[in-house]
């Protein structure tokens, strides 16, 4: 314990443990690697992210940036984004990447599921309007596939519709001739992503 | 010989497979005391033969030409060892009949039952049963079952509880051999036991032999209850790499045996002789991995031998690992890892196939066979019983693999992000199975005293084991309610997430700044990408990105299940979704108007569809190896173009009368050879005109020339249910046969 008297802002920590379930020492270096990224400022901005030489190679780098500014990663009703970012909403957003601990309910590990997941959803409805459409849906496969060179976009988009009907084939079950399938909700999302444990997936060590 | 009658109902296979098999028991028999007793034979066979040549010689015109004559010598020992395998598979064959009993008893206990039967009829008729010789064990029997393993490990769950296996693997198996060792020697200590004769070493080096899970005795009871990757990962893979540990500690005990004593430098050697044994042993693995890997590449136009590259190259690897006293096990595993990706994305379909099933099959003949012969060996060996120190090696046996895995784990859990929970504790220690790579180490021990008596306590351990574990273990997991292996169902929206949730776990890790697990795999991704894959691979498939691959993969899956399992007139049933454009220009009432055509038509319909089809089928039959037909999917240079057109394209066409009917992505082509116009007409035109005599629909799925086509009459062939995506149409096709609605 005494090595946490030389943090600063204890009290506020004490706040962000409680809220996202890191313990002191995690926060502490989630803090040293804030300002390392902010030139020890207080603030983040975009690109501050985009200085991060490693993440050059990675195709989705775009989604990855804007989900540390969005509003709706932050807390439930966020709506939004925001230009640049502090530390507490820094540590919300990685909270979302932590591991499940090892006595939970299995509401507990609902819950964290359902949190995992929005945060997945939240990266592909990127114009906030609650549903994941096609052109999202065709997005997000040509970036994924976007680093592989030679593609044409016809593939790309192929395998978006195809995933999209296997949604809708899963999702709906029988539809009237005037109906649409809009897009992908939020609820179809977790339905599709069922099988795929992903409160153990979607996790780093910290 | 026996021939089993077709499979009627109830009794009468079940009494043939048991006719059979005493049959063949007594057939065995017959062979194997002939050869015992061969010596009496050949030698008077071996007269009259000469007798008759000599007749023959001398009064050759009197002595008829011999038309039926007997020579056995000649062909005996192939004919021995095709009789024990026939006997073996036959068995196997026999289990499979009866289904109640292999419900509850695994096949692993069935046989080495079935092996002490042999052994034992063997013996009574007073010749000695063959015993398991380590030569034939660990030169034959052993490698296709390790290859089988290693060349369809899961790589993914192995990499990521890398850690935890090493630890188990080495770490628990040294407790394992120390823990053993010492309390042996603590129980040979006893007077009463009259066990004096057997000295620290001897117990230490006792202790290394029975410690080491092994892994053929794991997978054959791990298969079959099905229990999750995690687990069986755990099990399987310390099961695999403790091979080093054990290879080291046998060979250095066995040395401190023979010299009585036991050296600092001696063990200091023994350590760097840890390391140079199982990293001596990837590295040769690696080194024809890569070999082989860099062979198929260039194998486009010897299609038929390239599995043969693949089993030669892993066993000259395990024999390369052998002759430097390497772990072959080790070498074998590596080089069937780093192979197999590259091999994959250069060989044909069909030699993927012929891959898969002589590995399974070779693996399913060496399992069999080991644990025939494990029986029999019971019966025929030497055995020198002694009650207690058999005993409390069960007793320590296990008492050590509980400790151990309790005390592992709790150090493992520090460092895993997916805590070990007591359920998987207890399956983990309770999988800790031992096999015949114990016996056949055993085995080999030089004659002494303490040989029978070690030999002795081994199979009791093994036999316990097999028998009491495996065949508790079913119950105990279902008992304990632990997490079975889930089915997994290719899903293309599943693989776009797990590659999606690759990236993004990379990116937060650089965004964090540690460089943990996911950090390295991209790099070492990109590292293959481009270098390594451009050597390796032919061609244009070493770019191609992975979700391409299995795209492509699960579309030649679902074309050739349609195409194989389905005639014209009854298509099977799948979903069937189709994505056409909708032309939006288009706002008009959607009535499902599906158009209905007179029965001649239908008559004529079905008659192109079934040429079509078969012209599809007779394609995928190739009949000599000499004129392989060039098929879109084995031929690389045609392939590509197959892929490129079905990617462009995407046309199903044929001619029908005086028109040409061309299904392009979402429209119809429809041209009249006799008026030599085109006309153009999309689904929504089809589905709401009636001229439109019948429309073809090319599955997405599915790019092969397999046609369908909506009908409706009294007895429905299918319904057509539409799926409307903004921008997309898809049409689910739902087959309702008479009153049945199956909906796939």
């Amino acid at each position: 314990m005494g090595a946490l008297q030389s943090l600063p802002g204890q009290a506020e920590y004490c706040d962000l443990t409680a809220k996202t379930g890191f313990s002191f020492e995690q926060i502490g270096v989630l803090r040293k690697r804030f300002k390392q990224l902010s030139h020890n400022e207080e603030t983040l901005r975009r690109d501050h992210f985009n200085e991060i030489h490693d993440l050059t190679f990675n195709p989705i780098r775009a989604q990855i940036i804007e989900a540390f500014f969005d509003r709706r990663n932050f807390h439930e009703d966020g709506q939004g984004k925001v230009r640049e970012i502090g530390f507490e909403e820094f540590v919300v957003v990685m909270s979302h990447f932590r591991p499940p601990s090892l006595h939970m309910t299995e509401e507990q590990r609902e819950k964290i599921r359902k949190e995992k997941l929005r945060f997945l959803f939240n990266m592909h409805d990127t114009d906030n309007n609650g549903t994941i459409t096609l052109e999202e849906y065709r997005h997000v496969v040509e970036e994924l596939l976007s680093r592989s060179g030679t593609l044409e976009k016809e593939t790309a988009k192929s395998i978006a519709d195809a995933a999209m009907l296997e949604v809708a084939s899963i999702s709906v079950g029988h539809m009237e001739p005037d109906e649409f399938y809009e897009g992908i909700t939020f609820e179809h999302f977790l339905k599709l992503l069922n099988g795929f444990e992903i409160e153990s997936r979607m996790t780093i060590r910290f | 010989m026996a021939v089993l009658s077709p499979a009627r109902r109830s009794s009468a296979p079940r009494l043939t497979g048991l006719l059979c098999l005493l049959f063949l028991i007594f057939f065995s028999h017959a062979f194997a005391g002939r050869d015992a007793a061969s010596g009496k034979d050949r030698n008077s066979s071996g007269a009259i033969r000469e007798d008759s040549h000599n007749q023959t010689n001398s009064t050759a015109h009197k002595k008829a030409f011999p038309v039926l004559s007997f020579e056995y010598e000649h062909v005996k020992r192939p004919f021995e060892i095709s009789l024990w395998i026939l006997l073996a598979l036959l068995m196997k064959l026999g289990f499979h009949i009866i289904p109640t009993v292999s419900h509850i008893v695994p096949e692993s206990c069935l046989l080495i039952f079935v092996g002490l039967l042999v052994g034992g009829i063997i013996k009574a008729t007073g010749e000695t049963p063959p015993v398991l010789d380590s030569k034939l064990f660990f030169l034959y029997l052993l490698p296709p079952i390790i290859l089988d393993a290693g060349y369809f490990l899961p790589i993914r769950p192995f990499t990521e509880n890398i850690g935890t296996i090493l630890m188990f693997a080495v770490v628990g198996t040294l407790w394992n051999v120390f823990f053993i060792g010492g309390m042996m020697y603590a129980v040979c200590q006893i007077d009463a036991a009259k066990l004096g004769g057997v000295d620290l070493l001897s117990c230490l080096l006792f202790g290394s032999i029975i410690s080491a899970v092994d892994p053929v005795s794991v997978l054959a009871v791990f298969e079959e209850i099905h229990i999750n990757e995690l687990l069986h990962i755990i099990v399987f893979g310390e099961s695999l790499l403790n091979d080093a540990v054990t290879v080291v500690l046998y060979h250095l005990f066995k040395e401190f045996a023979h010299d009585k004593a036991m050296t600092v430098t001696g063990t200091v050697l023994g350590v760097i002789s840890f390391f140079v044994v199982s990293l001596g042993g990837i590295m040769v693995g690696v080194i024809y991995g890569i070999v082989g890997a860099f062979t198929s590449r260039f194998t486009s136009h010897t299609r038929v031998i390239e599995p043969l590259f693949v089993f030669l190259y892993s066993y000259m690897a395990y024999l390369s690992a052998e002759v430097f006293h390497l772990s072959g096990i080790m070498s074998l595993i590596a080089c069937g890892v780093i192979m197999r990706p590259y091999v994959e994305a250069n060989i044909s379909h069909k030699s993927y196939t012929t891959i898969k099933y002589f590995l399974k099959m070779w693996s399913s003949v060496s399992d069999t066979l080991i644990f025939i012969f494990l029986g029999v060996s019971t019966v025929a060996g030497p055995h020198a019983w002694n009650w207690i120190f058999v005993l409390f090696t069960v007793v320590f046996c296990l008492l050590s693999r509980v400790l151990g895995v309790i005390g592992l784990t709790a150090f493992i859990n520090k460092f895993r992000i997916i805590k070990l929970t007591k359920k998987d504790q207890f399956i983990i220690a309770y999988g800790g199975l031992r096999g015949a790579i114990a016996f056949s180490l055993g085995f080999l021990l030089t004659e002494d005293e303490n040989k029978d008596l070690f030999l002795t306590a081994i199979i009791t351990v093994i036999f316990f084991t097999v028998f009491v574990q495996g065949m508790t273990i079913r119950p105990l997991v279902e008992l304990l309610a632990v997490k079975r292996k889930k089915e997994s169902k290719e899903s293309i929206n599943e693989e776009i997430h797990s590659q999606f949730l690759d990236h993004l776990l990379t990116g937060i890790e650089d965004v964090c700044g540690h460089y943990g697990h996911h950090h390295w795999k991209d790099k070492l991704n990109r590292f293959n990408k481009t270098y390594v894959k451009r050597w390796l691979i032919a061609g244009e498939r070493s770019t191609e990105p992975q979700l391409i691959s299995f795209y492509n993969k699960l579309e030649l899956k679902q074309a050739m299940m349609l195409v194989e399992s389905g005639s014209a007139a009854k298509l099977p049933a799948i979903v069937s979704s189709v994505s056409m454009q909708n032309s939006e220009t288009k706002g008009l009432t959607r009535r499902r108007a599906i158009p209905t055509i007179s029965k001649s038509r239908e008559e004529e319909i079905r008659r192109v569809l079934r040429a079509n089809l078969q012209k599809t089928r007779q394609r995928l039959r190739s009949y000599s190896r000499y004129d392989l037909v060039s098929e879109p999917y084995e031929d690389n240079m045609s392939e590509a173009l197959f892929r490129k057109q079905r990617a462009m394209e995407r046309r199903v066409s044929f001619n029908a009368g005086s028109k040409a009917y061309v299904l392009r992505f979402g429209q119809v082509h429809i041209s009249d050879l006799s008026t030599n116009s085109v006309t153009i007409l999309t689904l929504t035109d089809v589905l709401e005109s009636n001229d439109i005599e019948y429309l073809f629909i090319c599955s997405v799925l599915n790019k092969t020339w397999e046609n369908m086509f909506l009908k409706r009459n009294k007895n429905n062939m299918f319904l057509i249910s539409v799926l409307r995506v903004r921008d997309l149409t898809g049409l689910k096709v739902i087959w309702a046969k008479k009153n049945k609605q199956t909906d796939l």
